[in-house]
């Protein structure tokens, strides 16, 4: 999140994160012969896109709240190519219309906080919309099509990755599905807030914001993308477009079962984007809001502001213990296998100096020697002749 | 042609001319010295334009009698394995020179000294290479040893007195066990048909397996110090710590493949039955090296002996691939030595650089360098992207090899093994980020960046190791033949690749 926005929207909308989505669907072979790690990949895929959208909701930093963003809708794309042939033109239809949509709202970040001096805490936007319309209204597309609302691009694209899931089969299917369904309701709760937030209600700007509408140059790629945020889903899936595209790459295993018709799937996820919304509205829309984020939360909150405590975690299981045993095998290598072999040197010169007093240069000891050296000589052979 | 005589004998005449030379003037010194390593690069590679890649046998064979009576011969000959150690060394050998212009101005003998001992042990590395009579490649393996170490206890810095005994000490023990168990193929030789130290005629010999087991040992714990492998590693970071970059380049980069060079050439053709004996005990060390090379490097404070640890992980996939006989580990190995001589060489010369400069080699004295010192610090990214094996690099083709090659043999290892991929990402990422990134700490903000002289010699090194990441087939074609060669010498073959679809 450290670099600039346009940088954020390319990481985040077509390279880098989307990349393990289409190495699964690239190497779709090897996972359609290794179920386990099919159904591994559908686990990671929906812890991945409850984190994201768990996170999301906690989040005042607008780029933050979209990268959590981008976490949950991964999550979705890593669960429908976890699916197996039945999902991975759906998590490729997803990676699409995802990629118009979140970098627009990349984008439409960056002319926030270009207008807003580069302020990022949502905290301190509010009442933008009269301000920065094309901001907006781009803004607000790319939020329909994320939402999965019909006739925007998310609706095609997630809402068949739902149904996939709850079609998948058998209490999973039911499980992946109802986790596929929170996690849409989840992200309309955390996309009205950052819209709420930002562009609507009271002004909570510091003194020397004078919010303005960003240029030309900035807001023709916003509409432009917002264009394939409203149309990118219907263009894609008319006639079955990008299923039939891709097909050739997959084997397809034949009939598939219906637990839920399409129709059903929408309504209930539509139900659920409806609640979520709600949900938001009323906590941000209707209530005071401070610009100062409040610290007497809950535990909840606490813990998912801190990313679900994703980095405590790693320091306490890798970074710590590695760093602990790196020290230890440091001071090992010193002291053990490198004092073995400095005492296997310290043993010579030991012995060579306690040899050496022998060298007395006294004949008569050398006689004493030599006496004794031939005695045990001749009591040698006449042991072993015996 | 007498190609390989050839070439022992220009660094040697260079080193005459050296001598010959007035103390006083070091530039011409210097210059002499450069003069005759570019001219032996130049010879080698004329040479390597001739030689036959699908040619398994010796090629450029050479054999006089040297001592008749004891049936030892004056005898070089060279396959696609030797051809690519030779060419690595001859390439390097004007990069070293010219990089380290300044080195020997430090030492306790003349500047005169130092390139005539530059300049002999460069006869040696190539003639140690070349033989093909076990005696004479035991002469030269020992005599390698006094150049060295007169170049780190007379040129070094620190505790280089320690450092250059224990590296002797070390090697002279490892040495000693190969001299006992070529004495005892001698002999042996001798009851079976003639005394003989002739390679070829060795490996012919009948011996019993108890025999073949002591003998081997002999040979690869001599070899096992030189490559350093895991627990006869640590005269290795005392010594690359001492000696000036140029000679740390010299001796982790050319002279300890001399080692895995050796565990092929000699272990690998005179003790078939003993090398498959011990192979389970070695791939384990091999593992143990990867790892704990690259711990021990990600723990270290000091520039340079970061890099030797990080060269013990490298030699440990060099070893691990050499042992798990399949051609591909065969030819990854093989293809590792090149790269990672030039992968070292770019990191201790440009770190030797970032060292001289600001007279210190401990890494928390860096900071900031990105914006003092642009191109070094460009430099040594690369280095260290090379050393961690970024696809595009050259490292990358042969740590792959290795990995993708020792799996279809033993997975286990492999998997592990791999996990030293993800250590060498932070252990060159420490450094990166200490010693390049951030803000500038005090006593940097006025190093100079690299001068013509520095640029001249590390692009060659640069330019070899981008090229060789996305162009490797020049190399490979001469190394695939050898490398299937030496496989099917020990009647292994590759495992054919299985699907388990029974649970399907």
């Amino acid at each position: 999140m450290a670099g600039p926005t346009p940088v954020s929207a390319l990481i985040h909308a077509a390279t880098m994160v989307t990349a393990g989505v289409y190495l699964i669907t690239r190497s779709n072979f090897i996972f359609d012969a290794a179920p386990t790690a099919q159904l591994l990949v559908v686990i990671v895929g929906a812890i991945t896109l409850m984190f994201g959208a768990l996170i999301g909701t906690a989040k005042d930093d607008i780029k933050k709240a979209l990268a959590a963003s981008t976490m949950s809708q991964i999550g979705y794309m890593i669960l429908g190519a976890g699916l197996g042939p039945v999902g991975y033109a759906f998590a490729i239809m997803h990676l699409l219309t995802h990629g118009f949509f979140k970098a627009g709202m990349f984008l439409g970040a960056g002319s926030v906080m270009h207008g807003m001096n580069d302020e990022v805490n949502m905290r301190k936007y509010g009442a933008l919309r009269k301000f920065m319309p094309i901001t907006f209204v781009t803004f607000g597309l790319g939020y329909l099509a994320i939402l999965g609302v019909p006739p925007f691009a998310g609706f095609y694209s997630k809402d068949m990755i739902i149904e996939t899931a709850f079609n998948s089969g058998g209490i999973k299917g039911i499980i992946l599905g109802s986790v596929t369904l929170l996690g849409a309701g989840i992200t309309a709760f955390y996309m009205t807030r950052v819209m709420v937030l930002t562009f609507t209600g009271t002004s909570r700007w510091d003194e020397e914001a004078h919010p303005h509408e960003s240029p030309w140059l900035m807001w023709l790629p916003m509409a432009i993308l917002a264009l394939g945020s409203v149309t990118s889903g219907y263009l894609l899936s008319r006639g079955d477009a990008l299923v039939n595209w891709l097909s050739p790459l997959f084997e397809d295993h034949g009939e598939h079962k219906e637990l839920l018709s399409p129709m059903i799937v929408s309504t209930l996820a539509l139900t659920m984007v409806a609640i979520g919304v709600a949900f938001a509205f009323i906590k941000y829309s209707l209530n005071e809001f401070d610009a100062e984020a409040p610290s007497d939360v809950s535990i909840f909150t606490k813990i998912a502001r801190q990313d679900l405590m994703q980095d405590r975690f790693n320091e306490a299981v890798f970074m710590r213990p590695g760093q602990a045993l790196t020290e230890v095998l440091v001071k090992t290598d010193e002291a053990v296998i490198d004092g073995a072999v400095r005492g296997v040197g310290r043993a010579a010169l030991g012995s060579g100096a306690s040899l050496r007093r022998i060298q007395s240069g006294f004949v008569r000891s050398y006689a004493m020697l030599i006496l004794i050296g031939a005695v045990a000589l001749v009591a040698a052979i006449w042991v072993v002749t015996q | 042609m007498m190609w390989l005589t050839l070439l022992m004998v220009l660094p040697l005449a260079g080193s005459l001319i050296v001598a010959a030379l007035p103390k006083e003037n070091a530039k011409l010194t210097k210059q002499v010295a450069l003069a005759t390593t570019l001219i032996v690069m130049g010879v080698t590679i004329a040479m390597a334009v001739g030689f036959e890649r699908d040619n398994v046998e010796l090629q450029f064979v050479e054999k006089y009698a040297w001592i008749p009576s004891f049936g030892i011969n004056y005898a070089l000959g060279i396959d696609g394995l030797a051809l690519v150690l030779i060419l690595m060394s001859t390439i390097l050998a004007p990069v070293v020179v010219l990089a380290g212009w300044n080195e020997a101005h430090g030492g306790r003998w003349s500047v005169k000294t130092f390139y005539i001992l530059i300049l002999v042990l460069e006869t040696m590395i190539i003639g140690v290479f070349a033989a093909t009579d076990v005696f004479l490649f035991y002469v030269i393996f020992e005599a390698m040893l006094i150049p060295v170490y007169f170049l780190i206890g007379g040129y070094g810095t620190g505790d280089r007195s320690a450092a250059a005994v224990k590296f002797l000490i070390y090697s002279l023990f490892g040495g000693l066990l190969m001299l006992a168990s070529i004495i005892a193929l001698y002999v042996m030789s001798g009851a079976q048909g003639g005394h003989t130290f002739d390679l070829a005629a060795l490996s012919k010999l009948e011996m019993s397996s108890t025999t073949q087991n002591f003998l081997f040992l002999g040979f690869f714990i001599a070899f096992a110090i030189k490559a350093p492998l895991w627990p006869l590693h640590t005269w290795l970071p005392d010594a690359a710590q001492s000696a000036t970059p140029g000679t740390s380049v010299l001796l982790l980069g050319i002279l300890d493949k001399v080692g895995t060079f050796g565990m092929i050439r000699y272990c690998l053709s005179l003790f078939p039955e003993a090398s498959k004996t011990f192979t389970p005990v070695i791939l384990v060390l091999a593992v143990i090296s990867i790892i704990y090379g690259a711990i021990l490097a990600i723990g270290q404070r000091d520039l340079k002996r970061l890099i030797a640890f990080t060269s013990i992980s490298h030699f440990g996939f060099i070893t691990m691939g050499i042992f798990a006989m399949t051609s591909q580990s065969q030819s990854g190995a093989t293809l590792y030595m090149f790269n990672h001589g030039f992968s070292t060489a770019a990191l201790f010369l440009v770190g030797g650089w970032m060292i001289s400069r600001r007279g210190s080699s401990t890494i928390a004295d860096f900071g900031g360098l990105q914006r003092v010192t642009p191109v070094m610090a460009w430099m040594f990214f690369l280095a260290g992207m090379s050393s961690l094996a970024l696809p595009g690099l050259s490292s990358f083709v042969s740590e792959f090899l290795v990995l993708v090659g020792t799996f279809t043999r033993y997975p286990v290892h492999a998997i592990i093994a791999t996990f030293g991929i993800v250590l060498a990402a932070l252990y060159i990422l420490i450094p990166v980020q200490k010693a390049l990134h951030g803000p500038t700490t005090p006593g940097n903000e006025n190093l100079s960046d690299l001068n013509l002289r520095e640029k001249v010699a590390i692009a060659p090194v640069i330019a070899v190791i981008v090229l060789l990441g996305f162009y490797p087939s020049p190399l490979l074609k001469v190394i695939n033949p050898a490398a299937s060669h030496v496989i099917a010498q020990f009647g292994f073959s590759d495992p054919v690749p299985s699907m388990n679809s029974g649970d399907k």
